[in-house]
């Protein structure tokens, strides 16, 4: 507000004179001289990455305990924790070893090793082997994993960086001992040169966490639509901040983490409760946009530092989600299973992306997509396989939370993938499969019997299934916050002050642009129609008066 | 006319003058990028339309400020104090005199520059419409400080929908107005007068007492030397 005195008043100087030409740039050009003004958490975020200090004082090449002779991942990490005896431990207490939200009691079963279910592959249960290639450890290969077990820490696939470790899509967490080839994606699979691994491990970068964020839900991108593989090496034009031909940041750069835990959202957990910058607190995560940018971000006087109370820096600055890649935006479960000449078949369609498997049913690919609003306060909440849904409508398995009247809620920009998924018809919940496994496990993808694949994946969750399934409408949501297009291509103003702009369907407040009101509007109509046809009938009678004078 | 003779007459100072078309262009400028804000066409662009209108609306409303003391100082306020006397005999004269030819019940004077009708339009606009209008654009423009200024009991929709009731009422009164001018002995008499300053009008016309700007004996306003 004061800034914004200090501009009314050099426009009360100047503006008074200006009756001609009444000139906005002239307050733009005043704004431009506070440049140095901008955000301090800025500057220190500027002035740490452009000479980059590497904060390392040991050389792991050189440590004898990695030299030795390795045949299996858990020896690796025996080896690692001869000196960082405390890491198993700290990560043993995190969402990437347990998979399970630890905000809440582990009895409500909240998470990917828990009740919760998505409308991608749906849940973990019966299917670790598969799904257990992208858990932080060794050897998930069912609910007997043991999660105690400080050797079963994976620290290679987040810390190593000769890019050459692998872990086996369905190899439960370990890479392969022999040379393999992987049917799904006909690649080969080679055994780590564990040495060469061991000894090259730093700091993790966005090839480490993109192993498994790229690909969440099984390919490139299917999942999240603002985390693919085109973030790996990015251009400014994908992401500002870790464009390489800009800031190339990291992921931890922001996701800042204390004692192995990564800062970010974990289910209805907000990433951060505070909008804090580092001003306030320069050991605060820097998790949120505020965290630099503050929350007055933009130059004195713009308006759009009045919108920062209300709508998300996201909403404006990520105009488009997957826009490299092509994202899933719908999963038809219903339509899998059908069969070419009796074998499984996939169709290719748009953007080089399956339309179809046998295995899945049908998809939809999209690029460049507009993100769906919602008011959003960093919490998400879902149903699990044990709650209830009416099959009838779209059931929404996750949800944001937050309202116009919530002083923590944004406006936020989403992706929502929709899809259509087995549910119980006699208990009304929505139904977990047991998609991987060989012949005779009853694994819908080995025989594709759905009432086997059902009652076998409800069995490995310890739930239970009437026997009677059909197919439900379902929605799931991801909140959008990579993928922070350049300032110049932000949405502009007109895009949601419009009636059908991005924000129209969020009808709870009054918005300029896109709301009128009916009643004033022929109310007033009303009067300067009424005085317009009122002088021209005057002044016509005038004339049609003066007229026969002069005659 | 009905073949007064008519005397060249100094009645708008340079200073009113400067404010009428002041004015003139700010509230055009409103109109039109308000208008372009509610949604109704497309025309600098969202963005520009708001930036402009907040810009132009500030400046207004200190511009108006100096109005305000402009009449307060010169006595010109009493121009604008109602009155019913001769009310019914100038909207007769605009209902039917004009079209007869009759002379203006309230001729123009330099002491009495408004007539009865023009008194209480001029006093429902400057004292009613506008304020209502600067009051609502500043409150609407500073939506995002009522929290501090315990203003958060107001309600956007209701500020948003007297501002654009108040527009369409601007807008009407525009054009009354600008229909009025035609209205002298000749078509752009008026509007000459609030360019130049000078008006012909009819000579020899008593002022009657309650016409008065100011009270018997206490000296005129010397209005200031002719620009032209």
């Amino acid at each position: 507000m004061n800034a914004m005195a200090k501009i009314i008043s050099g426009w009360l100087c100047t503006g008074l004179l200006m009756i001609g030409g009444i000139d906005v740039s002239a307050a733009r050009s005043q704004t431009e001289v506070l440049d140095e003004n901008q955000a301090p958490g800025r500057t220190m975020a500027q002035q740490a990455t452009k000479e980059r200090q590497i904060w390392i004082t040991a050389d792991h090449s050189r440590h004898e305990i990695l030299q030795k002779e390795f045949t299996s991942g858990p020896e690796v990490t025996k080896a690692c924790l001869s000196c960082h005896e405390l890491a198993a431990g700290q990560f043993h207490k995190t969402i990437h070893w347990t998979w399970l939200d630890p905000n809440v009691p582990p009895g409500e079963r909240i998470g990917k090793a828990g009740h919760s279910i998505n409308n991608f592959c749906i849940n973990l249960s019966g299917n670790e082997p598969r799904c257990t290639s992208c858990h932080a450890g060794y050897g998930w290969r069912d609910g007997s994993f043991n999660f105690k077990d400080e050797a079963a820490v994976d620290c290679l696939v987040c810390h190593e960086q000769t890019g050459t470790y692998k872990k086996f899509p369905t190899g439960a967490g370990h890479p392969v001992q022999e040379p393999t080839i992987f049917a799904e994606n006909n690649q080969t699979y080679n055994p780590p040169d564990w040495n060469l691994v061991a000894q090259s491990v730093g700091r993790p970068t966005r090839a480490n966490c993109g192993t498994c964020h790229f690909y969440g839900g099984g390919d490139d991108g299917v999942k999240h639509g603002d985390l693919d593989s085109s973030l790996a090496k990015p251009n400014k034009m994908l992401d500002v901040h870790m464009g390489l031909d800009g800031q190339d940041f990291d992921c931890v750069r922001c996701h800042t983490t204390t004692l192995h835990n990564i800062a970010g959202r974990t289910y209805a957990t907000p990433a951060a409760t505070h909008r804090k910058s580092l001003i306030e607190d320069d050991l605060a995560a820097k998790i949120m946009c505020e965290s630099c940018h503050s929350t007055t971000p933009h130059k004195p006087g713009v308006k759009a530092n009045d919108h920062t109370d209300k709508v998300a820096c996201q909403s404006c600055h990520i105009p488009e989600f997957a826009r490299v890649n092509a994202t899933k935006m719908y999963w038809d479960w219903s339509t899998a299973g059908n069969k070419k000449d009796g074998k499984p078949y996939k169709e290719n369609g748009p953007h080089g992306k399956p339309t179809y498997d046998t295995k899945k049913g049908d998809f939809r690919w999209e690029k460049d997509v507009q993100p769906a609003y919602f008011w959003f306060n960093g919490s998400i909440n879902a149903i699990t396989a044990r709650d209830p849904i009416d099959p009838s409508q779209p059931v929404d398995i996750n949800w944001p939370v937050g309202s116009r009247s919530d002083q923590n809620a944004r406006i936020f920009p989403f992706k929502v993938h929709e899809g259509r998924q087995p549910y119980d018809k006699i208990n009304k919940t929505l139904l977990i499969p047991k998609l991987f496994g060989p012949k005779g496990s009853g694994a819908y993808w080995a025989e594709y019997d759905w009432k086997k694949a059902l009652e076998n994946g409800m069995q490995a969750a310890g739930l239970s299934f009437s026997g009677e399934y059909d197919f439900a409408e379902t929605r799931y949501i991801f909140p959008i916050t990579h993928m922070v297009a350049p300032k110049e291509k932000a949405v502009t103003c007109i895009e949601c002050h419009s009636p059908n702009g991005r924000l129209a369907a969020l009808t709870d407040f009054y918005m300029p642009g896109r709301d009128s009101f009916r009643a004033i509007n022929i109310i007033g109509w009303v009067l300067v129609l009424g005085t317009l046809v009122g002088v021209t009938f005057h002044g016509l009678g005038r004339a049609i008066v003066r007229g026969r004078k002069e005659d | 006319m009905s073949g007064q003779k008519m005397v060249n007459t100094y009645l708008y100072t340079r200073y009113e003058r400067f404010w009428h078309w002041l004015q003139t262009v700010l509230i055009l400028i409103l109109l039109l990028t308000g208008f372009e804000v509610d949604g109704l066409y497309s025309l600098l662009g969202y963005k520009t339309a708001s930036e402009v209108h907040n810009f132009v609306g500030l400046a207004w409303l200190i511009a108006f400020a100096f109005f305000v003391f402009w009449l307060l100082t010169t006595g010109e306020w009493k121009q604008y104090v109602p009155t019913t006397k001769k009310m019914f005999a100038v909207i007769h004269y605009y209902m039917l005199g004009i079209f007869r030819g009759d002379p203006h019940p309230v001729p123009k004077r330099k002491e009495a520059k408004h007539n009865p009708l023009q008194r209480i339009a001029y006093l429902s606009v400057a004292a009613f419409l506008l304020p209502i209008q600067m009051t609502s654009g500043f409150l609407y423009w500073s939506y995002n400080s009522w929290a501090a200024w315990g203003l958060d009991w107001l309600s956007l929709p209701v500020i948003a929908a007297i501002h654009i009731l108040g527009a369409f009422g601007v807008l009407s009164f525009l054009i009354g107005h600008v229909y009025m001018t035609t209205t002298g002995h000749t078509i752009f008499a008026h509007i000459r007068a609030m360019i130049t300053g000078w008006e012909e009008i009819q000579e020899g016309v008593e002022l009657e007492d309650w016409e008065k700007r100011r009270r018997q004996g206490s000296p005129a306003c010397e209005p200031q030397s002719p620009l032209a």
